[in-house]
This record gives structure tokens, C-alpha cells and sequence, in this order.
């Protein structure tokens, strides 16, 4: 069905929402790749089959939706019009879930969200203080649309910003708009979307592109693939509307290929919005045409670079080149070209169908809108997170995140990815924007948070991102190649005890000329880690090189095992499970470790119930 | 002509050149070594960084890749220039400490030490042989392999090309295996001894007269220069 006209869009529309009941009973199941791996497709085809022999089906609807962001508790199910929260549901608890809460309308205790620090069950998304402090903008979408069908997003309102771009307002119009929103790129830089929209719309040339960067590179990061996973269709609309805006006809979705489902959910998304005459030319009847490729990349981290990702697309080697003149004027195949983040594209429709001023109304000064974070590590809620921006640190980590878990204390938090940096407790009540991050020595980047609790060692840290910006260095330029392999070896040596001070004047030589003599970003930023490491916890660089000691205990050759007469019972297990033996004793006697056979593996420390194994 | 401030002095460049060339053109010595007038150039081993801006938004571009714009300010020897290619050069000698010409332009940078073990590695992957192979000798018979610190130039699949006619254009333009560093190889890796000891204006300008007195280079003693 080809729509030709706002017109016919709305008409469809009304028909599909008043086709839908919103008091039908809905159970919605998290199809997100965490919750997949979970088992939520057994899930799912669980549903299904005892609905089918209940003759439920007709009562009942199921959808399989996009990530709903705490894959910690996946895998997720959620019983509509009510808003029922189930998590790590199994196939097993289907039929208890059909029988009770679907035909009775019983709620199921043991399946509901227990908050770990108040104690209480909490039965609605609402309630749970994960999501209570969030502002939602993008993700939420993701849990009321199933990702392959269109109508689910034409019936929340989804293309009606296209329809109102392409019907009612100038290329100039548009982009006066989405700069006076204040919207900044979400893949790193921050730099206003407007203004390089405005770039490329006036740099000469007759063929322009428009590029979607969802390489995302950082591990632990999984924004940009939860979005395209969600909600394909919030991206396509976004660069839509910024292909008008620029005057492009041709569109580039750069996704890595080890997000199969992405691909594939975007790559539907784009088949439908062809069928229905959003894609192609003459969109919605308006003579503008335009058309996305889907190109799948290798999975290198430097190819998220934006020169690196055209070198990638026109099938040449992912290596960034220099930038001096803009990709805005000479991109990809050296046309104008405007490559903007999954997340920032997501942000378009938004700002169109609500206003640039309600846009501006949200986050701080300079930072508008708001930011999708991953937060992971040492944090007792795991999952995707969006905040407005400007929300401090600690609400971030503590309030969402639900805290460190078993106990222990927080102690810095890794933001932007591997060429981020580190922030140490002592600036937790810093408000998130761009800039503030800049000035703490990090950086926004894609949205990666990493937080570290005691038992986490910073050279160890630094030397653990350093080591993998290093591996992804293209090894073009000098001064990433080499100097990332130097100082790689240096933190390897001060992690051994090898270290000398003049190392630290070496690191600091190093990073100067990494930050401006590098060819591109990843050189520029790869001493952000090192940096900001080195700037808070000093401390703990120079007990490693004068004290030989590693505070945290985590460096294997500074730290020795040994047992405390005092707390140890003799119980044994720790002989036991010693893999080299190093551990002997009589049973209900004191055991002793000899630290010439002792590998360092840590398995008696983690074994003693009695705390009698020391690390030091 | 476009006009910009070339370390305090103003002056003017045909914008077709890059910044290399403009400041070349202006007799300033810049170091380079990816560099080649007859090559497209590549910019990677950012030797010939200066520095460009006002006041404190300034930042260092390689000039051999860089275009001239109107007003531009650029420093070609400031303090943080030399400093970074000072670094650079380290780190390039410890990788190929046998390259003469890279113990020579350690000398002329006055670079006195290096901090790191040597590597003794050919190639500092400068990329002229490829272009060279590419652009003049129209072969594209080698291009890089592997990735970061295990980047290195090759043949397709690492066998004999047949695209090579063993022209040798490839050894003729290397900066490091043009010449070898004959010295001790001290552990140090730096003995500035050719440019210490070698008159370097003798064999370019025969018996002419000197009125460098005293020349820091040659081994003539100001007496011995009438
Ligand atoms: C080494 C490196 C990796 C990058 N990886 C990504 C990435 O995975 N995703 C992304 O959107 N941007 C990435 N960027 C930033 C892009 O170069 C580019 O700035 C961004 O995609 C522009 O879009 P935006 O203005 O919407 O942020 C990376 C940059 C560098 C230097
Ligand atoms: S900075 Fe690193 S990643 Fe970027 S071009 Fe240089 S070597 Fe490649
Ligand atoms: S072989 Fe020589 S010319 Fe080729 S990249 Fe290496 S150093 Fe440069
Ligand atoms: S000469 Fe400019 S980077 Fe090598």
C-alpha cells in the first residue's frame, strides 16, 4: 500500500488506532538481545502455544518488543492495560502466568521486581525505581512498538513529523529548528546537529549523503543496536527529515554485523516504509524522494571514525584520513556528506512534532535533550538508562543503578567509552552534560558508563583500555601506532613493580603528543584513560612504583596470599581446591600456604568462608 | 593568492599549495618523512606538525596535508612543535634505530636521548614505497596488512607479486633502507656521529669559500678557513 499523501498517512492511522482496543489484554515479551539470550523466544512461543490451547488468541494480544533497558531482570514480560512487571521469566512460568493473572486477574509475587534496597515487590514498570527516575524520550517507544510491524509505529504517532516536514516547512525551516533545539551529536563529539546539517546543505555538489553511524564500537556499549533493535523506524524517520533538510536522495545505515538483529529489524523497517511509500521516491506524494542502504561493517572500533566508516563504505580500508577539509564538503566519494549517531537521529522526529522550545526545556545550558547511557559493572542494576541531561552522578549510580552491589564502596566511574575518562567519588555530585565531562577530563563519547567499586585497580584500568585502543589503532599515524604500544609497556612494567618515576613524565610526554600530533580522534583521546587515571589516583601509581604494592590488590606480581592462623577453622577447603598445591595442613589445624608454589590464582581467597585467606 | 601570518610575518601562498609547500616556498626547513613532491601525500608520520590558530585556541595540523586559508596563523617552531616532534622522532629511532636518516634528523632536532628499547625494525611504515608503487610506477604490487602495532607492508597474500617488475623504486624513495646507519649501535641509540664528523657542505660546494667561522660541522679549524 503506497501512501501518496498526509492525507492518506492519517486515514491509515486512525484506522489502525481505532482498530485496537486499549483494554485489550497485551502481554508484551523484551525481544532485546539481552533478553534473548535469556531465552525470551521460548518465552514467547510458550505464550503462544497456551494461548492457542486456552483459545485464548483472539483475547489476547502478544508482542515482542524492543529492549525495555534492565536486561538485567530479563527476560521481561509485561501484561497490558494493567502494566504488569515480570522479570527473568522462563518458559516454565507461562502457564502460571496465563492462568492466573490473564483469566483471573491475579498477580503473581514471586515473578514481580523485589527492590534490593527497600525490600518492597513493585508490580508496575512505574514503580520501579530504575525507571522512576528516568526521562524516557527514546526508549520508551521501545516497549510499545514490535519492531517488524509499521502500523505499531504509525498508531504511536510514528512519520508524523515526516508528514508535517515534508507538508508544511522549507529545508531552512527544518534546520532553524533542530538548531534552535540545541540537539548535539550523541556518537561522541557533541557537535551541534544543526549547524553541520547547515554544512552540508550549503556546500556545493548536486549528489549529498546522509550517513547513520551505528558502529558502536565500546564495549559494554549497547545503545545505539537497543534503538536500532527497538525502534528502526525512529532512526529511518530522523533521516528522512535530515536528507530533506540537506537536499540528499541517498542514505548509508553503517551497522556493525555483529548485531544480527539490528540489521535485520532495520532492514524490515526500510522493506515496509518502501511498501508504504515512506521510502523511495516521491515520498507521501510530496515530489521529495530518498532511499537507505544498510551497509554491514567488519566490527572494527576505529571504523566508527567518521572518515574511517567512508573509507569502509567505499570499500576501501577502514583508516581515518585527515579532516582538514569537512566530510560536510568532501565525504563520502568526496560528496558533501552528513553522518550523525543512531541516537541523534532517533532525537529528530521529536523535536519536530513537539518544538524546538519544549526540545530546550530539557537538560542544562549547553547540553539539551537527553542522553541514553549503558551502565555497567560493579552496579546492582545493569541496563540501558536515559536521563535528562545535567542529572548528577550519584542519582545516575545510585538511585538508578540501585548502588554498588555486595557492600562495597564506590570508587570512579568510566564514562565515554575506552578513550573516556575516569571520575573519582569525590566529583559524583557533578551534573552529566558535555562540557562538565570535558572539564573532569572525560568525556560524553557514545554513552558508555563503566562503574568501578574498591577492588578495582586504576593502573590496572588504564592499562586494560590503553591495551585495547592500542589493538584498534588502525596503525596509520605514528603517533597512535607507536605511542599507544610505549605506553602500553610502560603501565604493563608499573603494573609488575617495574615502574620508575621518570615513567611518569614519560606518560605524560606520550599523551601531549598523542592528543596533538595523532591523526584522528581515537589517537587524540586514547590518553583520556591514562590521564584522568593518573590525575585522581595518583596515589595508587606511585604505591605501585615505590611501594611495589597494589592497593586494590588486583596486579598479580605485587600481591601475596597467606593465612591467618587467627581466623582459619582448618576446614580444608582451600587445599582442596588449590590448583598447584600449594596449600598443606591437618584437618581442624591451622594451613599454611607456601608462596614459592602459590600461582596468585586467588581461588583460596575466594573459597575461605572464614576471611583467614589475606591479600596484600 | 591567499595571504596568512607565517611566524609573525605576513605573507602570501597560491591556495592550490598545501602548507608544506607554502612554507617550504619560504625557505623554513620543516622535518618530514612521509613526504614526497611527486606523491600524494599521506600525512601519518606527522613530523611536519606546526602549529596554527590565535592565542589559546591554537593546535597542531600536518602541515603536508593541510590547506592554506585566509589569515591563517601559523607557528612553524614554536616550543610545543618541537617538543612533539622531538617525541615522535623518538619513538620512530626506537623502532628503526639503524635508519641514518632518521640518526641524522635526530641530530639536527638536537634529540639527545631515547627512552625506549629499540625495536630494530625496517620500516617505519611511512607508506612512500606504496604511493611510489602505485602512482609512478603504476604496479600496485604492495599495500598494508594487519592492523595497529602489527601493520606492515606487503604483497597481496604475502607471496611474490606478479604486479612487481622489480623495478626498485620502492628501495630507491625508503627512508630507512636507503642508507644504513653504520655507527656502534650504542645502547643509547643515538650518536649524532655523521653529522658531528662529516662536513656536510664539502661535497655540495667543493673548495667555495666558507664565511661560516666557525662552522659547527666542519671539520676545517677556523684557521684553516682564509
Ligand atoms: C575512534 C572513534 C570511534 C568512534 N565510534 C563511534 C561509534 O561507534 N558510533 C558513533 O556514533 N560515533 C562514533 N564516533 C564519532 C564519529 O566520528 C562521529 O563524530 C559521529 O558519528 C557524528 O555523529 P553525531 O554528530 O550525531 O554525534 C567515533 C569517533 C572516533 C574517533
Ligand atoms: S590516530 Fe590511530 S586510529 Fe587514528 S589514524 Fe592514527 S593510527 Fe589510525
Ligand atoms: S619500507 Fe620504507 S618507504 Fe616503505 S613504508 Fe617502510 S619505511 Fe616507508
Ligand atoms: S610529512 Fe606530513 S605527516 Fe609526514
Amino acid at each position: 500500500m503506497k501512501l501518496s499523501s498526509e492525507k492518506e498517512l492519517e486515514d491509515l492511522r486512525n484506522e489502525i488506532i481505532s482498530g485496537r482496543d486499549p483494554n485489550k489484554l497485551c502481554i508484551a515479551v523484551c525481544g532485546g538481545t539481552g533478553c534473548h539470550a535469556g531465552g525470551c523466544s521460548n518465552v514467547a512461543q510458550e505464550i503462544r502455544t497456551e494461548l492457542d490451547s486456552k483459545n485464548l488468541a483472539d483475547k489476547v494480544d502478544i508482542r515482542i518488543t524492543g529492549c525495555h533497558g534492565f536486561c538485567e531482570r530479563g527476560p521481561i514480560v509485561i501484561v497490558y492495560p494493567e502494566g504488569i512487571f515480570y522479570q527473568k521469566v522462563i518458559p516454565r512460568d507461562i502457564k502460571e502466568i496465563i492462568a492466573s493473572t490473564i483469566e483471573n486477574g491475579k498477580i503473581i509475587d514471586r515473578l514481580l521486581y523485589h527492590d534490593p534496597v527497600s525490600g518492597e515487590k513493585k508490580i508496575r514498570v512505574e514503580d520501579i525505581t530504575f525507571y522512576q527516575k528516568q526521562n524516557r524520550l527514546i526508549l520508551e517507544n521501545n516497549t510499545r512498538v514490535d519492531p517488524a510491524q509499521i502500523k505499531d509505529y504509525l498508531a504511536i504517532n510514528g512519520y508524523s513529523a515526516l508528514a508535517k516536514v515534508l507538508g508544511k516547512m522549507t529545508p531552512e525551516i527544518v534546520i532553524d529548528m533542530v538548531k534552535s533545539s540545541g540537539l548535539r551529536g550523541r556518537g561522541g563529539g557533541g557537535f551541534p546537529t544543526g549547524r553541520k546539517w547547515e554544512s552540508t546543505r550549503i556546500a556545493e555538489g548536486d549528489v549529498k549523503y546522509v550517513i547513520c553511524n551505528a558502529d558502536e564500537g565500546d564495549p559494554g556499549a549497547f545503545m545505539d543496536r537497543s534503538i536500532l533493535e527497538g525502534n528502526p523506524h525512529s532512526v529511518l524517520e530522523g533521516m528522512i527529515i535530515g536528507a530533506y533538510a540537506i537536499g540528499s536522495n541517498e542514505g548509508h545505515i553503517y551497522v556493525r554485523n555483529e548485531y544480527p538483529l539490528a540489521v535485520s529489524n532495520i532492514s524490515t523497517a526500510i522493506k515496509q516504509a518502501r511498501e508504504f511509500g515512506i521510502l523511495g521516491d516521491d515520498i507521501l506524494g510530496s515530489g521529495f524522494g530518498f532511499d537507505v542502504k544498510v551497509n554491514r561493517g567488519g566490527g572494527a572500533f576505529v571504523c566508527g571514525e567518521s572518515t574511517a566508516l567512508m573509507a569502509s563504505l567505499e570499500g576501501k580500508p577502514g583508516e581515518p584520513r585527515a579532516k582538514y577539509i569537512h566530510t560536510s564538503e568532501k565525504g563520502l566519494w568526496d560528496k558533501p556528506s552528513n553522518l550523525n549517531n543512531v541516537e541523534t537521529w532517533a532525537n529528530v522526529p521529536m523535536i519536530i512534532n513537539k518544538g524546538s522550545k519544549w526540545y530546550s526545556g530539557i537538560g542544562t545550558e549547553s547540553s539539551k535533550g537527553t542522553k541514553v547511557f549503558s551502565l555497567v559493572g560493579k552496579i546492582n542494576n545493569t541496563g540501558l538508562v536515559e536521563v535528562s541531561m545535567g542529572m548528577t552522578l550519584r542519582e545516575i549510580i545510585f538511585d538508578i543503578g540501585g548502588g554498588i552491589p555486595g557492600g562495597k564502596s564506590f570508587k570512579a566511574v568510566q564514562t565515554g567509552g575506552p578513550s573516556g575518562g575516569c571520575i573519582p567519588e569525590s566529583l559524583i555530585d557533578m551534573a552529566v552534560d558535555y562540557d562538565r565531562l570535558m572539564e573532569a577530563g572525560s568525556m560524553m563519547g557514545s554513552g558508555g558508563m563503566i562503574v568501578m567499586d574498591e577492588e578495582t585497580c586504576m593502573v590496572d584500568l588504564a592499562k586494560y583500555f590503553t591495551n585495547f585502543l592500542q589493538e584498534e589503532s588502525c596503525g596509520k599515524c605514528v603517533p597512535c601506532r607507536e605511542g599507544l604500544r610505549r605506553m602500553g609497556d610502560i603501565l604493563k612494567d608499573i603494573t609488575e613493580g617495574k615502574g620508575s618515576m621518570e615513567d611518569i613524565l614519560l606518560i605524560e610526554d606520550l599523551a601531549g603528543m598523542l592528543k596533538d600530533a595523532s591523526l584522528c580522534g581515537l589517537g587524540m583521546t586514547a590518553s583520556n584513560p591514562v590521564m584522568s587515571t593518573l590525575k585522581y589516583f595518583k596515589d595508587e601509581y606511585l604505591a605501585h612504583i615505590i611501594d611495589h604494592r597494589c592497593p586494590a590488590g588486583v596486579c598479580r606480581e605485587l600481591i601475596t596470599y597467606g593465612i591467618d592462623a587467627d581466623n582459619c577453622t582448618g576446614c580444608g577447603m582451600c587445599k582442596k581446591n588449590c590448583p598447584p598445591g600449594a596449600i598443606s595442613g591437618e584437618r581442624k589445624e591451622t594451613h599454611v600456604l607456601d608462596t614459592g608454589k602459590c600461582i596468585k590464582c586467588g581461588i583460596c581467597y575466594d573459597v575461605c568462608k572464614f576471611k583467614a585467606v589475606r591479600k596484600e | 593568492m591567499v595571504s596568512f601570518m607565517l611566524n609573525g610575518a605576513q605573507v602570501q601562498a597560491d591556495p592550490k599549495w598545501n602548507l608544506l609547500e607554502a612554507v617550504q616556498f619560504y625557505g623554513i626547513n620543516i622535518p618530514t618523512l612521509c613526504h614526497d613532491e611527486g606523491l600524494t601525500p599521506y600525512g601519518v608520520c606527522r613530523m611536519c606538525v606546526v602549529e596554527v590558530g590565535d592565542q589559546n585556541r591554537t593546535k597542531l595540523v600536518a602541515s603536508c596535508m593541510h590547506p592554506i586559508t585566509e589569515g591563517l596563523n601559523v607557528r612553524t617552531h614554536s616550543s610545543r612543535v618541537i617538543k612533539t616532534r622531538k617525541m615522535i622522532l623518538e619513538l620512530l629511532i626506537a623502532r628503526c634505530p639503524s635508519s641514518k636518516k632518521l640518526q641524522d634528523m635526530a641530530a639536527m632536532l638536537e634529540l639527545k636521548q631515547v627512552r625506549f628499547d629499540p625495536l630494530n625494525e625496517d620500516c617505519i611504515l611511512c607508506g612512500l614505497c606504496v604511493r611510489m608503487c602505485e602512482e609512478q610506477m603504476v604496479a600496485k604490487a604492495i599495500g598494508y596488512a594487519g592492523r595497529g602495532t602489527d601493520r606492515y607492508i606487503t604483497t597481496p597474500f604475502d607471496m611474490t607479486s606478479d604486479e612487481c617488475r622489480k623495478c626498485g623504486a620502492c628501495m630507491y624513495i625508503c627512508p630507512v633502507c636507503e642508507l644504513r646507519c653504520q655507527g656502534p649501535q650504542a645502547s643509547t641509540t643515538l650518536c649524532s656521529g655523521c653529522i658531528n664528523t662529516e662536513p656536510v657542505c664539502a661535497p655540495d660546494y667543493g673548495e667555495a669559500m666558507c664565511f661560516m667561522v666557525p662552522c659547527l660541522s666542519c671539520v676545517k679549524k677556523p684557521e684553516d678557513v682564509k
